[in-house]
């Protein structure tokens, strides 16, 4: 049997939603500052960039408040601990039919592979692309002076590619729950299904 | 007084004073005795000028504009050694050299009689005064005169023009600061007409639209040449990189409009020059810009690119300038022994038998090259390297990150000219001249004009040319348009921009890390592959489960 729990809450799902958007955005507006495209036009294109890039770090700095104010932190603490079953099942026991090795609670939102790849996330990608970002920034107009931004803007866009990868496996990855749309919903309402014997756990 | 009187008191104060600054005359020369007799000979008005004017001969004998050289140690390669480097020594692509050409060449001299390689430099009497500070318009050098004007009515077979004596007594009464006629008459006919040389000075500037270019429109800045072409004794600022070679000297725009001119208005404060005057009662009513992310990001601009680069978007505006002249093509005659001419559908020429083919551009785009203000030339005589071609007749000196260096627009001139394939030089031709004097444009012999060219020029010549192609650079500086019609950001960020090819450190837009970008597509390409791969096995794998 499963059971319906708020998984999550409110500022969470906002802080989710409204960076996804940010990065979607940024990445529209980022890859026409790479070359990639025309479309917006450069100045426009890195004027909304910067604007985007701005507002996601103070979305961050709010969410980086969030997570040690309520403890929500511990969900990211890397484990070992299991990780390999998880790992197996996502190759083998999926397709079979299978529960998943460990379960999700209130009190236990992530999996060790989600652990792995959110922390990879906060500790890696978000302060290449903060750091980049902002020492890019004031190259281009303010005290920064380099000879070259070659290696800011190529590590820049290192990091969107990695971040467009992410958001391709995540966004894959949200068809694995109860049903293929259950765990966007969870994220939308905060409300999500979760077996039985993982809550009394 | 009333408040009104008041008001319209210091207005009355502050035109009076404006005026009396604007009409900068404080000498009428019409009411010197000197200058009121009849003048014969042009030398007569000179020797007249210079009673007054005592130092003006000494200074001008020290001006470029006199000597046709500057004297440098700063030639590249040849540092330490002191040079005599300028349009007398320097070999370019147009009519090759002033070397036993002088009377045609030196019709621009700002002299009397400069006709072969004996001209007396050290002769006061031989400047002309009145080519640059003539006010009536009427005052012209005959094309072929050496510098004279002509001594009798006289009608220019090759543009069927006339040139009249003219009346020195009427000129020297009007003369005065030079102006757009005065410098135009040669600086915007270089190369043998109207835009011809230099891409970015044609007769377009006597009274060009704001989109022209906004100094010197009525409805911008109403700017003169020596408005910015200020003088120190007759020496005048500025260089041009085609004639010169070092670094000093140069007129900026950050003089005026400062290093940071997206988010300041203009110096009008502490100018120890004239500028001062002209700016404080006429331009400094530039409004301050506004200070955004932009403006800021384009002053950092300021510290690679040259403000010519993005405010002269296209040159030869109006005029056509050339940009190929092949000499190996002349010597097409008409049935009827004529030089042949060819013309495009303008009217301008194309082919001319006494010169060769010609291309022409307009409305043009620069090319962009990193300049440090350092340019080596081609002196007449100096060996080159026939197997590096096209041949640099001048060489840009400058890097990304280097000292000084800034990106610059430039207009490049091609063509095909002579050169001495035994002794490697570049060879001086004889071009202009009487019948039998060996001028190509008259006896039409290569060989012959080759072999008096080059003695003229006090160089080495075997007996034998080939034709070689070269390539000369310009550097443009005027035609400059406001922000509303200058580059876009997109003009050069952008993989096929403006500055694609240039060698730069690193341009947002235009560049890329392949190998990043490569594995960064195959990175994207990988993860949608392997997500599409596993929901497809996931989906059967469920299917399979459900009929079982």
């Amino acid at each position: 049997m499963s059971k319906k729990v708020y998984m999550y809450k409110r500022f969470e799902r906002f802080w989710h939603w409204a960076q996804a958007a940010l990065i979607f955005f940024l990445a529209f507006t980022g890859f026409e500052v790479h070359g990639s495209y025309r479309v917006l036009g450069f100045e426009r294109a890195v004027v909304l960039h910067n604007y985007a890039g701005f507002t996601l770090i103070t979305l961050i700095a709010f969410a980086i408040f969030w997570h040690f104010t309520t403890g929500e932190w511990r969900h990211y603490i890397p484990t070992t601990d299991k990780l390999r079953e998880m790992m197996l099942y996502y190759f083998k026991g999926i397709f079979q039919g299978e529960r998943k090795p460990v379960g999700k609670s209130q009190k236990v939102k992530l999996n060790p592979l989600q652990r792995l790849t959110y922390v990879g996330y906060k500790v890696a990608i978000v302060p290449l692309m903060v750091s980049t970002g902002v020492i890019y920034y004031y190259v281009a107009h303010g005290d920064i002076h380099l000879r070259s931004v070659k290696y800011i803007a190529i590590f820049h866009a290192l990091g969107a590619f990695l971040l467009i990868a992410f958001t391709i496996i995540h966004v894959y990855m949200t068809t694995t729950g109860h049903s293929l749309t259950s765990h966007i919903k969870a994220m939308i309402t905060g409300w999500d299904e979760v077996e039985d014997e993982d809550i009394t756990e | 007084m009333s408040r009104k009187a008041c008001f319209f008191a210091s207005v009355l104060i502050f035109l009076t004073g404006a005026f009396t600054m604007l009409s900068a005359a404080s000498v009428d020369h019409s009411k010197f005795a000197e200058l009121n007799r009849n003048f014969s000979k042009p030398e007569e008005l000179t020797s007249a000028c210079l009673k007054c004017h005592n130092n003006a001969g000494t200074d001008i004998m020290k001006t470029n504009h006199w000597l046709w050289t500057r004297k440098t140690d700063k030639m590249p390669g040849k540092e330490g050694q002191m040079l005599e480097v300028g349009k007398k020594n320097i070999i370019n692509n147009f009519c090759i050299a002033v070397a036993s050409n002088e009377p045609r060449c030196t019709s621009c001299h700002i002299g009397y009689g400069w006709k072969d390689g004996n001209f007396d430099f050290t002769n006061q009497n031989k400047i002309d005064c009145i080519v640059c500070h003539d006010t009536t318009g009427t005052y012209e050098k005959f094309p072929t005169g050496a510098g004279y004007p002509a001594d009798k009515d006289t009608v220019f077979p090759e543009n069927q023009k006339l040139y009249k004596k003219p009346d020195y007594k009427f000129i020297a009464h009007n003369v005065g600061r030079p102006n757009r006629q005065t410098c135009g008459s040669c600086h915007f006919y270089g190369g043998g007409g109207n835009a011809v040389k230099h891409g970015a000075l044609d007769k377009s500037l006597l009274d060009p639209a704001k989109e022209i270019d906004i100094h010197m429109s009525k409805d911008g800045g109403g700017m003169t040449c020596v408005d910015c072409h200020v003088a120190d004794r007759h020496d005048i600022k500025g260089q041009l990189f085609s004639v010169s070679v070092e670094n000093k000297d140069r007129l900026s725009c950050e003089r005026c409009h400062t290093r940071n001119p997206h988010t300041q208005t203009l110096f009008v404060e502490n100018q120890p020059d004239r500028t001062y005057d002209i700016f404080k009662n006429r331009l400094y009513m530039r409004e301050k810009p506004e200070e955004n992310f932009t403006s800021r990001v384009l002053d950092k601009h300021t510290e690679r690119i040259a403000c010519q680069s993005c405010h002269i978007k296209f040159y030869s505006t109006k005029h056509k300038t050339k940009v190929w002249w092949d000499w190996s093509k002349a010597g097409q005659k008409t049935p009827v022994g004529k030089p042949k001419v060819v013309k495009d559908q303008d009217g301008d020429p194309i082919y001319d038998g006494k010169k060769g083919e010609f291309r022409l551009a307009k409305n043009a785009v620069p090319e962009y090259y990193w300049f440090n203000g350092t340019v080596d030339h081609i002196l007449v005589g100096d060996k080159i390297d026939p197997d590096k071609r096209p041949v640099q007749i001048n060489r840009i000196a400058g890097e990304c990150g280097g000292s000084d260096s800034k990106i610059w627009p430039f207009k490049v001139i091609r063509g095909k000219q002579m050169f001495d394939p035994e002794n490697k030089t570049l060879v001086v031709p004889k071009l202009f001249g009487p019948k039998g004097s060996g001028a190509y444009w008259s006896d039409w012999d290569w060989t012959k004009s080759a072999e008096i060219g080059m003695k003229a020029a006090g160089v080495p010549y075997s007996g034998k040319f080939d034709w070689i192609e070269t390539e000369m650079h310009w550097p443009l500086t005027h035609l400059v348009v406001s922000k509303e019609n200058a580059l876009s950001c997109n003009d050069c960020h952008s993989r096929n921009g403006r500055l694609a090819g240039l060698p730069a450190c690193w341009i947002p837009g235009r560049d890329r890390s392949l190998v990043f970008d490569i594995f960064g597509i195959l990175l994207i390409a990988g993860s949608f592959a392997g997500v599409t791969v596993h929901g497809a096995l996931r989906y059967q794998a469920a299917k399979k489960r459900k009929e079982d």
